[in-house]
């Protein structure tokens, strides 16, 4: 799901986050999920650098932690945008023309599911359901949910975030 | 001091409830009117959110849809003493949607303020697990058998049952695992409990752990929901302060402690042993059944894994009885079912009935048909792995049974509605494509099956060998219907073959689709 991905990571930014992080979590192998989590939250993202410290601290093999991160789509292995527009490609809002909104969302910003725009404002996101299946088609901007979405509005939000 | 409710559901937000609720607190406090806002959850009429309520001594009476517009223009018909607007609704208990549904799980979801102990315990909260208290492990697994309440989440496994095999295990430590990964589409059930009455789930889980002996629960939330993880995280912090949560629970001798955990976009993991293992910190990998989590669950315990509805359903079976709860429903489907009406329909929301209600009262009487108001083409019902129905097939009961005998499934009560815009070869081809995307790669059906049904499909539609292909398709069908390891690949082929079934002119076109490959 996610882009191509920087071999060397040239962004290790607070490279004690990780071990941090996960010393509020007593080094738990089993809070690998909520430790990734949190560090995508302080950092943007998960830098290639923290997966031997995380790997150290919770008594881990390197290839452990790289296939937990690599499995789930929510995980990003590069920085995002300053925000993160996650548009729903799922049934309920193709019934809605979700479609259309997720090619006019692409061509409006000039990217593809999984890319940052070039001047790093908005990293766009493909997911599937957010539960708001009855205001179709629908999207999240950080955590705030948005419904009964357009091509218009979504230029407008557009507009909002870059300002 | 006047009390207004602006839904603080994520769908209503989604709508611009935020700014709503701003509003009218902004407009009370310059026109200096002694007004309460309270973000209760969402009363399920998603159409007509922001949905906004005002108390009466008549009783609640509705505006909708607000928008912050219209705030001024209440106040000036003076909504807040009872006057009427154009958005007047009149009272919201009296509204045909909310009147003619059965709703068991749902009866406090909206009137409340969610996070509220006082509201929960006044509107009838935690007498189910009162009762439980006092009972044995096995009374209160027999008074959910009595019920005939079956797994929420889609299997429909009897819960009775389930929970019986975890009570009779013998195990130093058992636990109680919620799945809360509610990844299919046009469901969203899940989402506005934990949003709207987190503490019924709070009961449900806690409940469960009394009856088969565990003291320790999870509930697995996806990270899609990020309103349902805060709203939980928030309900079981005062919970656990007012003591229904953690040690000696009301001066029982019963402890349960309860946590959430984040799931990370992976589709997958609502597959119960899926779960297990994220819920372990690993990759979502499917296990191979047996032995059953039942037995071997999370850390190798004896766990009771339940959809958010199943334990949501809990606490009235506890209060009420299991028998009030079975009289509800059709053959072997006891009891309600919280529907979700969505997609293309006119008035998508919640609406919950006992099984047997037809899809086609569900949709026309209760959705009002589509939203765009062009002719419904079809339906998928259960989510992405559910069967696509025809117009022509309407009349068919939700019922396990009857949809199963039809090659449908009733999964988590999602309804979807398509007009007749819908391409149904693309839809069928984005069956594949999620499987495709979403599988977890152990078992070669599902993770090379997808991805060859997705080149199929292609082939079919653009005309190549198309009789050959659909026989290809049918035997692919076949085998990742026999051959996966867990419903991921194993459903797939439903809404596949449902698609070519139903809908075999949209397999059969000229082949001008061949440009847009």
């Amino acid at each position: 799901m996610s882009g191509k991905h920087t071999l060397i990571d040239v962004h290790v930014t607070k490279p004690d986050a990780a071990s941090l992080i996960a010393a509020r979590y007593d080094n738990k192998p089993d809070a690998l999920l909520e430790i990734l989590h949190d560090l995508q939250h302080e950092v943007g993202h998960i830098p290639e650098a923290s997966l031997p410290v995380l790997a150290k601290a919770l008594n881990l093999s390197r290839a452990e932690v790289h296939g937990v991160v690599s499995f789930y789509h929510e995980f990003r292995r590069k920085p995002a945008g300053r925000h993160v527009v996650k548009v729903c490609r799922a049934e309920a809002c193709q019934s809605m023309k979700g479609n259309e909104l997720a090619d006019a969302a692409q061509k409006s910003l000039k990217v593809k599911f999984g890319e940052t725009t070039s001047d790093g404002a908005i990293t766009l996101e493909a997911v599937y359901c957010l539960g708001l299946c009855a205001t179709s088609p629908a999207l999240l901007v950080d955590e705030r949910p948005m419904g009964r979405m357009t091509p218009q509005k979504f230029d407008a939000l557009v507009k909002e975030l870059a300002s | 001091m006047i009390k207004i409710y602006v839904p603080k559901d994520s769908a209503a937000r989604a709508v611009g409830a935020d700014a709503v609720a701003d509003a009218i607190v902004a407009e009370a406090a310059s026109r200096k009117i002694d007004a309460k806002v309270i973000r209760n959850g969402s009363r399920g009429l998603l159409w007509l959110e922001p949905f906004v309520e005002v108390e009466t001594p008549k009783g609640r009476v509705a505006f909708a849809p607000v928008e912050t517009g219209d705030v001024k223009s209440l106040f000036d018909s003076k909504f807040h003493e009872g006057g009427t607007h154009r958005l007047s609704l009149g009272l919201t208990e009296e509204l045909p949607y909310l009147k003619n549904q059965e709703r068991l799980t749902f009866a406090r979801c909206g009137v409340t303020d969610p996070l509220s102990l006082d509201d929960y315990i006044s509107h009838g909260g935690f007498v189910g697990l009162k009762k439980a208290l006092a009972m044995k492990g096995a009374e209160i697994v027999t008074e959910v058998t009595t019920s005939g309440l079956r797994g929420r989440g889609g299997a429909g496994f009897p819960t009775g049952i389930k929970w019986k095999t975890v009570h009779d295990a013998k195990a130093d430590q058992k636990y109680v695992c919620c799945n809360a990964d509610e990844g299919d589409s046009g469901t969203f059930a899940d989402r506005m409990v934990m949003e709207g009455d987190p503490f019924m789930l709070i009961e449900g889980m806690t409940i469960a752990g009394v009856a088969v002996g565990a003291s320790k629960g999870f509930i697995y939330i996806r990270s899609e929901y990020p309103d349902a993880i805060r709203a939980m995280k928030d309900a079981i912090r005062i919970a656990t302060t007012g003591n229904w949560l953690g040690r000696n629970i009301q001066g029982s001798v019963h402890s349960f402690a309860l946590d959430v955990r984040r799931g990370a976009g992976a589709y997958i993991c609502g597959e119960e042993t899926s779960m297990l293992e994220s819920l372990e910190g690993k990759r979502g990998m499917v296990r191979p059944k047996p032995p059953i989590p039942a037995l071997y669950g999370l850390f190798g315990k004896p766990t009771v894994i339940n959809n958010v509805l199943s334990f949501a359903a809990v606490p009235y079976i506890l209060a009420e009885g299991g028998k009030a709860y079975e009289n509800y429903g059709m053959g072997r489907s006891r009891g309600t079912l919280p529907f979700q009406l969505a997609g293309n329909i006119r008035q998508g929301g919640l609406v919950e009935k006992a099984f047997g209600i037809t899809l086609g009262q569900l949709i026309n009487d209760f959705g009002g048909g589509t939203a765009t108001g062009k002719p419904l083409r079809a339906v998928q019902v259960g989510g992405p792995l559910g069967a696509y129905l025809p117009a022509s097939q309407l009349n068919l009961e939700m019922d396990y049974e009857a949809f199963a005998a039809n090659g449908a499934m009733v999964g988590h009560g999602g309804v979807v509605v398509f007009d007749d815009s819908v391409d149904m070869a693309a839809q069928a081809r984005f069956a594949m494509e999620f499987c495709a995307i979403e599988s977890c790669g152990k078992c070669t059906p599902c993770r090379i099956g997808s991805t060859r049904g997705m080149e199929v499909i292609d082939k079919i539609v653009a005309g190549v060998a198309r009789e050959e292909n659909l026989l290809l398709l049918d035997d692919l069908c076949q085998t990742m219907t026999d051959g996966s390891l867990c419903a991921m690949g194993g459903l797939t082929p439903m809404p596949v073959q449902s698609a070519v079934k139903h809908f075999p002119e949209d397999f059969d076109r000229p082949a001008k689709m061949q440009a847009a490959e």
